[in-house]
């Protein structure tokens, strides 16, 4: 019984003991200490998972708490490398490997916010508010400065007044729906990541 | 990536250069270590600082920054006089034997066509002379002092392995070594790869250098080859992605590419991407390009784009210029943008000259961020001392900032830089009220389009008939994203050969590109991605790691573009008869009816390999170019140009031409121009880089590496410190003719000063990182200093190589 105190031993002893017929061969106490060791992650949700950073594109394990009851949250609480996959086969870079601390750094913004025309702060607005003023913003915009002919009479259907960069790390689902939207409205002042 | 990560392991010579893979790329890099180990391949880093890449490499030397060209052109000659060339390769599967256009010249620096006023070429003495038959003339025998041969011969006698010694600082023996090493791999069965990043994109000749190495390669015959190819390792996890589905200011998805203002109509705008085969019996693959047009505008705008309309046609902007990011940030500046949104793209750190972005910034009505974390660019109008000195009550811009998910946090697919599209799934609900990206571009998109149905505006017709199938219009799912840009059948599609059979219903999702057809019965979004999500469902989603021919192919695993096919160019890794080069390494081959092999063939599935279709078969020629026609800005081969800040003042090529210092191809704006340094003013070249434990600006918000790597350095070698008075741990200021930073200095061993021209240049290491948001120590955005030219074809910013001044802070 090295490495166990008497408390432990009863909690063992009681948790193993009940509902077994090993404790009248008097077995108990060693099979228990082996059994309550559980693999820490085994009752956590598995969910596979690219990391986010370089172009490597490792493979990722996420293990989230919360098993997709209505009123659990899911939540990751460790990040490890994927061992099938080719490229990484399990492994992660310091980056990588922190990535836990990504999803929950302080710096995650929760709330839209707004800052006003000289203002020095922030101030927290509803999804609403927010995409209500900007799609009149950039309506406004656009119907103002449209070009829909140039002088010499050449149809160009272009809005150059307002442009749009795209993140370099959302999916492709993202980026198609975007790269449609953008287009639709006109807009020729439109990169990515990749151009610098 | 022509060819894949684990491809590498099947290499026999590594080249690491304009790149790091050891530090920014470490679950990459192992398989260098790989293939050290189990086949004996040897590394070659060539870098100014000695990186962790360079401390297992075989043989390293260094190299003055920007200077590339002259060591790569170097390579080139040192292969063309030894003869050192894969002869059988070079001789079918380039462009050696043509014949070049009598009034082509380079004389002093500058190609023909040069117009000094508008820094522009006129391209049309770029060309191959063409035949009675319409194709272009050749000579087999090489002799020909106009075929490609000789011209790239003549060209490249000029990059000795002296010149080589007087620009770049490398030693010439280290240098001959390197090109021995690299020779070694002419024969057949013997590769190299390489393995690149921003350290040659990076520069305003960029695109130049990498032309350069892939001229190198094939020479060598290494394209196509497993273990071989020209490896860009890209620096984000979606860029490649998102370059794919042209999210960028003249393109279209796949590569396709936005009418300029001049195509009026669409028969004009197709024949001019509709590319002939400029020698008989070549694939010329984008002759299809019609196909993959007409579907794509049936993806945007499905029943609205008819025949009729020349499908939708006018519903696209058409350009007069570039408005890439450089551009926009000059428009910004002289106050003519009104509103900006930035989708996870932290502009303010990411754009070159920082104080411009801000005065940009400064100048808007409006700007959107869309992010999952704090950025310098949502608060550039947060007074933050020194490194953001400035006073909000003067800037009138409204600035939102919309909270996003993070990858943890929903659904959908990658491309990595060996092109795979790999699936990942949600594990977590996002934070507060943070929604993903497509929520919110759907729900702005839906708030725009109900206005102009309500309120009408100009040109509505586009936007009212934008084609919007989603179940939940308000937050289409990635899975019906990823159908859409992967298409469908529209319409029952029978077999062209067999009109009574059917080969689609409609509403099927379709196979793959082949499919595809120009008449609106089939819509696509990318036709380079299509057959991601086939008939049988979601490929990107597939996990079979098995590799049964041993040489790292896992085509079962997620989907590769385009047809899952892993190396590209993969038919020229077997001769005219159909054999693969290297036995050892069998690719593809011919097996008497179709090719065959461990990869999706390159190359019509049927067609015999004795016929003279050439292996690159999206090219019209049906071989790999070396004469870029007038595909580049700059001309036809690659030519050394100095960066714009230069140490020397002068291009030692060519020393008595100041047209030829810098690009004469380069786009430069006034302002920017003015704002260079001299070399008298900021003695130092500086270059930029990433460090292990970052990523970009993001991880400055991440407790673990805001704690392993918490303060901001700059690194300077130990000559100049001692120069200088500076010790190890003291603080320092950097300038440029932009702006300054201040950090502490790093002195080291890794990085020594080289001897240009006979004079000493020292290099400065400015690691970027760090901002005035974060969680790590605050520390000043490094593109306080960069200059703002981009290369002069795609214009990416010359980070690399700019001219500073260090002292003591």
């Amino acid at each position: 019984m090295n490495g166990m105190n008497r408390r432990q031993f009863f909690k063992v002893s009681a948790a193993m003991l009940s509902g077994s017929s090993m404790a009248a061969l008097g077995l108990a106490p060693q099979t228990a200490l082996a059994e309550v060791r559980q693999y820490k992650l085994a009752r956590m949700t598995e969910t596979r998972n690219t990391c986010p950073y370089c172009s490597v594109g490792c493979g990722i394990l996420m293990y989230g708490l919360g098993d997709g009851a209505k009123n659990a949250k899911a939540t990751i609480v460790h990040i490890e490398g994927d061992a099938d996959h080719p490229v990484n086969r399990g492994t992660l870079c310091p980056k990588g490997a922190s990535l836990i601390d990504f999803i929950h750094s302080p710096n995650r913004l929760k709330q839209p916010q707004y800052r006003a025309p000289g203002s020095d702060k922030w101030q927290t607005i509803s999804w609403d508010e927010a995409l209500d003023r900007i799609a009149a913003l950039m309506k406004a915009d656009r119907d103002a400065n449209f070009v829909e002919k140039t002088a010499e009479g050449k149809t160009v259907n272009r809005w150059l007044t307002t442009g749009m960069l795209a993140a370099s790390a959302s999916s492709n689902e993202t980026a198609y729906l975007t790269h449609k939207i953008v287009r639709s409205l006109g807009m020729l002042a439109f990169d990515n990541q990749a151009r610098v | 990536m022509t060819n894949h990560w684990v491809d590498i392991k099947n290499a026999d010579i590594i080249l690491i250069m304009g790149g790091n893979a050891a530090e920014a790329h470490p679950c990459g890099f192992k398989w260098v270590t790989e293939a050290k180990a189990h086949r004996g391949a040897k590394l070659i880093v060539v870098d100014p600082r000695f990186t962790r890449s360079a401390s297992v490499a075989d043989v390293y030397a260094p190299i003055r920054t920007g200077t590339d060209i002259v060591f790569l052109g170097g390579v080139i000659r040192h292969l063309l006089e030894k003869d050192q060339i894969q002869h059988e390769y070079v001789r079918n599967y380039t462009d050696l034997s043509f014949i070049v256009r009598e009034d082509f010249s380079f004389e002093d620096g500058l190609f023909s066509g040069y117009n000094p006023e508008k820094r522009r070429y006129d391209k049309s003495s770029w060309d191959y002379e063409r035949g009675e038959d319409g194709y272009v003339k050749t000579d087999p025998t090489l002799q020909h002092p106009r075929c490609v041969y000789q011209l790239m011969k003549q060209h490249y006698a000029r990059y000795t392995p002296e010149m080589v010694e007087r620009v770049c600082g490398t030693p010439q023996a280290k240098f001959l070594q390197i090109c021995e090493m690299l020779a070694s791999t002419a024969p057949a069965n013997r590769v190299a790869t390489i393995l690149y990043a921003l350290g040659w994109a990076q520069h305003s000749i960029g695109a130049q250098i990498i032309r350069t190495a892939a001229m190198m390669q094939l020479l060598l015959g290494n394209i196509g080859m497993p273990g071989g190819g020209i490896n860009a390792l890209r620096g984000h996890s979606n860029i490649q992605g998102l370059t794919d589905l042209g999210l960028m200011s003249n393109l279209l998805p796949g590569y396709l590419t936005l009418p300029n203002e001049a195509e009026q109509d669409l028969p004009q705008y197709l024949a001019a991407r509709t590319l002939k085969p400029l020698r008989p019996n070549q694939m010329s693959y984008w002759q299809n390009y019609p196909k993959f047009f007409v579907s794509l505008m049936k993806a945007w705008w499905g029943k609205a784009a008819t025949a009729e309309n020349n499908w939708a046609y006018d519903y696209l902007p058409k350009l007069d210029k570039l408005y890439d990011l450089l551009q926009v940030v000059e428009l910004m500046a002289q106050g003519k943008m009104n509103g900006y949104i930035c989708q996870g793209f932290n502009v303010l750190a990411a754009a070159p000259n920082k104080a411009k972005v801000l005065e940009g910034l400064a100048k808007l009505k409006y700007l959107v961020v869309m992010d999952p974390l704090a950025t310098e660019t949502s608060e550039f109008w947060r007074n933050a001392g020194e490194s953001n000195p400035v006073d909000p009550s003067k800037i009138q811009t409204e600035v939102f900032r919309l909270p996003t998910t993070c990858f943890a946090e929903e659904d959908g697919s990658l491309v990595n830089s060996g092109r795979w599209l790999q699936w990942h799934w949600k594990g977590a609900e996002p934070p507060g009220e943070a929604r993903s990206d497509i929520e919110i571009m759907a729900e702005l998109f839906l708030r725009i389009r109900e206005r102009y149905r309500r309120e009408g505006g100009t040109f509505p017709a586009p936007i009212l008939d934008l084609w919007w199938p989603y179940a939940n219009e308000a937050n289409p799912t990635p899975e019906e994203l990823a159908k859409e840009y992967s298409g469908k059948a529209l319409v029952d599609l029978p077999d062209p050969k067999d009109p009574a059979r059917i080969v689609r219903r409609a509403g099927e999702q379709l196979a793959g590109f082949a499919e595809l057809r120009d008449d609106g019965s089939t819509a696509c979004g990318c036709w380079i991605f299509s057959g991601s999500w086939g008939p049988t469902g979601n490929l990107m989603a597939r996990r079979d790691n098995s590799d049964p021919t041993g040489i790292g192919q896992t085509l079962g695993w997620s989907w590769a573009w385009p047809a899952n096919r892993r190396i590209l160019y993969n038919r020229a890794s077997a001769d005219l008869q159909g054999r693969p080069f290297d036995p050892q390494r069998k690719l593809i081959y011919w097996n008497g009816k179709a090719w065959a092999g461990a990869d999706v063939p390159d190359y019509k599935a049927d067609e015999p390999p004795d016929t003279g279709m050439g292996p690159f078969i999206m090219n019209p020629e049906g071989v790999a170019r070396f004469f870029a026609r007038a595909g580049m800005a700059e001309g036809p081969f690659p030519e050394h140009y100095e960066p714009f800040e230069t140490p020397l003042g002068y291009n030692p090529l060519h020393p008595k031409t100041p047209a030829a210092t810098s690009n004469p191809a380069a786009r430069v704006f006034a302002r920017d121009l003015a704002d260079m340094g001299k070399v008298e003013e900021f003695p130092h070249v500086a270059t930029t880089y990433r460090l292990t434990e970052h990523f970009h600006y993001w991880t400055k918000n991440v407790r673990l590496n805001a704690i392993v790597q918490p303060e901001q350095f700059v690194e300077i070698g130990e000559a100049l410190a001692k120069e200088l008075g500076i010790a190890n741990g003291e603080r320092v200021k950097v300038s440029s003719k932009r702006g300054y930073i201040k950090a502490v200095a790093l002195v080291t061993k890794r990085i020594r000063p080289l001897t240009i021209e006979g004079k000493t240049v020292h290099h400065v290491g400015i690691p970027i990182h760090w901002g005035f948001v974060g969680i790590a120590k605050p520390g000043f955005l490094a593109n306080a200093l960069t200059p703002s030219v981009g290369d002069g074809n795609i214009q990416t910013p010359e980070f690399k190589s700019f001219l500073v001044k260090v002292e003591k802070a």
